[in-house]
């Protein structure tokens, strides 16, 4: 059975195609009416941050934080090109193939 | 003849039986193969095990090494050259690792042996690991129940016996919510502790790599293998040597424990509270302090992380393109098609949702509403826990406010999935580490089900954590308790 929760109309309203479109990301009708509610609702619970007062508070990127690692300038042994294309859905001449983009 | 297999013995234990050649690494990964195809059918934590490999690895073993010989489960987000690899999702169908992860790496220059792709909720998003493209994996201590997620798999293969050990991935709390539900062990190590190198990316500032196993030691054994930086991973850290099993077996005298007030709060199951409370007291009866501790941006950890979490996981998933490795949709007309459709063919609704949830909150016009504002709130997070362990050792909590849900039980309301991991989530946004163990039974719907308690320490405070956890365990005798079905 639903719960409450769910049965609430969110306050939030997501254009889920065109998100999705930005995502590169084919969904279907279904998929858009399920998915906007749902995460309309978690935008509703996400609206609870602005209760804070952030002014002056620095952003935090990374929990622990590193600054300018930067490696020894070395040439290193890099994966053979046979073994990385041997993942490749489609690849011919040592190269991967993809539908044509230009006429 | 009977296998000289024994389920459930520790890494430790195992280890002397090895030296001593009362069984030989041969055996023990036939008498592990063996006990797979009896039990793993009604659990489902391997999504495959390649026994052949194994064997042969197994049969180099060097016992002189600290791990010689012992066979590691592998969470599927992980990499092991030459093995299929696919974070559990169909995206990746055909996709073979090239290469090790450093974490499994190191775990061979140990002397382990890597066995076994363990199920997980696909590309770690989920509580339950029922969003695998594979199967469901069962909780160990009741079949129609999850045992948890995203690291499932390897939660109930420790919990069933059909491992001695796995890896998993914690990015809000995907290790230690399935050991605490499954009734084993399972460590976060403090962000940088471990390479990401070779762990398919969730969300990159959140990730850990980190053990589960069937007691505290072995955890601190598989940390000493699993630590230190590589130069694949910038956020990798350079530390002194350590050993995480050096204050093992130390007491407790001294030690302040804080007690977070904002995470003893009603609408916990009962039985979580009372073996959470109970263990609280067996600690200060071994000579802790306790100490009441305040975390005030607690209430804004789930917000804060569903919306870095998506983000983070928006860009990362973007490389699945259907270009260079995994599933092509075989229905594309042009470059764009074969995008959209390979990442609609490829992924499941949960990891659609969040992508979907990321590229809002990045997108123009909602950037510093969103994101930029939750990673403000992020560094609040931080400094609350950054206070706290100026008056204390460690926090101990709840590791989930409930016990093990049944199968299907959430699936249809994201939002309250996502609210069961209050406690969890705000470790890996302060990037602490965390450590969650069996503290008891707690009585849901009639059955019996495991509760976890979770450590939480300073950063890089593995050790001491360790410490804690490792006194607690051997006072106390929930870490013997074993499913009736799987003994």
């Amino acid at each position: 059975m639903p719960t409450n929760e769910q049965l609430k109309t969110p306050h939030h309203v997501l254009d889920v195609p065109y998100l999705a479109r930005l995502a590169r990301l084919e969904i279907t009708a279904e998929e858009a009416e399920l998915f906007g509610p749902q995460l309309g609702r978690i935008l509703d619970h996400v609206e609870q941050m602005n209760k804070l007062d952030i002014s002056g508070i620095e952003p935090t990127a990374h929990a622990i934080t590193v600054f300018d690692v930067i490696r020894e300038d070395a040439v290193t042994e890099s994966l053979p090109k046979e073994t990385i294309l041997a993942n490749a859905p489609h690849n011919a001449n040592g190269l991967f193939v993809v539908p044509k983009v230009l006429d | 003849m009977s296998s000289p297999f024994i389920p459930f013995q520790s890494i430790a234990a195992t280890r002397r039986l090895l030296r001593s050649k009362e069984i030989s690494p041969v055996e023990l990964i036939e008498g592990l193969g063996e006990r797979i195809r009896t039990i793993d059918p009604k659990i489902g934590a391997y999504i495959e095990h390649d026994l052949e490999t194994a064997k042969k690895e197994a049969l180099n073993s060097d016992l002189s090494k600290p791990l010689g010989g012992i066979p590691i489960g592998i969470k599927d987000a992980i990499t092991v050259k030459g093995q299929p690899c696919q974070s559990a999702s169909r995206i990746l169908d055909g996709f073979t690792a090239p290469y090790d992860a450093t974490a499994v790496a190191r775990l061979r220059t140990s002397g382990a042996v890597p066995f076994g792709r363990m199920n997980m909720d696909e590309f770690a998003m989920g509580s339950s690991t029922e969003n695998s493209a594979f199967h469901p994996t069962r909780n160990p201590w009741a079949l129609d129940r999850i045992p948890g997620g995203s690291s499932g798999g390897s939660a109930a293969a420790v919990a069933s016996g059909t491992a001695l050990a796995t890896l998993g991935s914690d990015t809000g709390g995907s290790i230690r919510q399935p050991a605490a539900l499954c009734g084993c062990v399972g460590l976060k190590p403090t962000y940088g502790r471990v390479s990401r190198y070779g762990l398919i990316a969730f969300a990159s500032s959140l990730d850990q790599i980190g053990p589960l196993t069937s007691t505290v030691e072995d955890s601190g054994i598989l940390l000493n293998a699993l630590a230190g930086k590589d130069s694949h991973d910038s956020t990798s850290l350079e530390l002194p040597d350590e050993d995480f099993t050096a204050e093992i077996g130390r007491d407790l005298k001294g030690l302040r424990i804080g007690v977070p007030r904002e995470y003893f709060v009603d609408g916990m199951e009962p039985g979580v509270r009372s073996s959470v409370d109970t263990a609280v007291k067996q600690l200060v009866s071994l000579g802790a302090e306790p100490v009441e501790i305040s975390l005030p941006h607690t209430e804004y950890a789930v917000a804060v992380y569903y919306i870095i979490a998506t983000a983070e996981a928006s860009a990362n998933l973007a490389r699945f393109d259907g270009v260079r490795y995994g599933r092509r949709s075989s229905k594309a007309k042009d470059l764009l098609s074969l995008y959209e459709k390979t990442r609609a063919e490829g992924f499941g609704r949960e990891v659609k949702r969040r992508i979907i949830l990321g590229t809002y909150v990045l997108s123009s016009g909602y950037y510093d509403a969103y994101y930029l504002r939750a990673q403000k709130v992020r560094t609040l997070i931080r400094r609350d826990f950054d206070q706290a362990f100026t008056k204390v050792d460690a926090i101990v909590s709840p590791t989930s406010p409930e016990t093990a849900f049944r199968l299907g039980e959430k699936t249809d309301d994201p939002l309250k999935m996502y609210l069961a991991d209050i406690f969890t989530i705000a470790t890996n946004l302060a990037g602490i580490c965390g450590l969650s163990l069996p503290c008891g039974f707690s009585n849901r719907d009639g059955v019996d089900l495991p509760v976890g308690l979770q450590l939480l320490g300073r950063p890089f405070g593995e050790s001491r954590l360790l410490r804690i956890g490792h006194a607690y365990e051997q006072s106390t005798e929930w870490h013997q308790r074993r499913p009736v079905a799987f003994t």
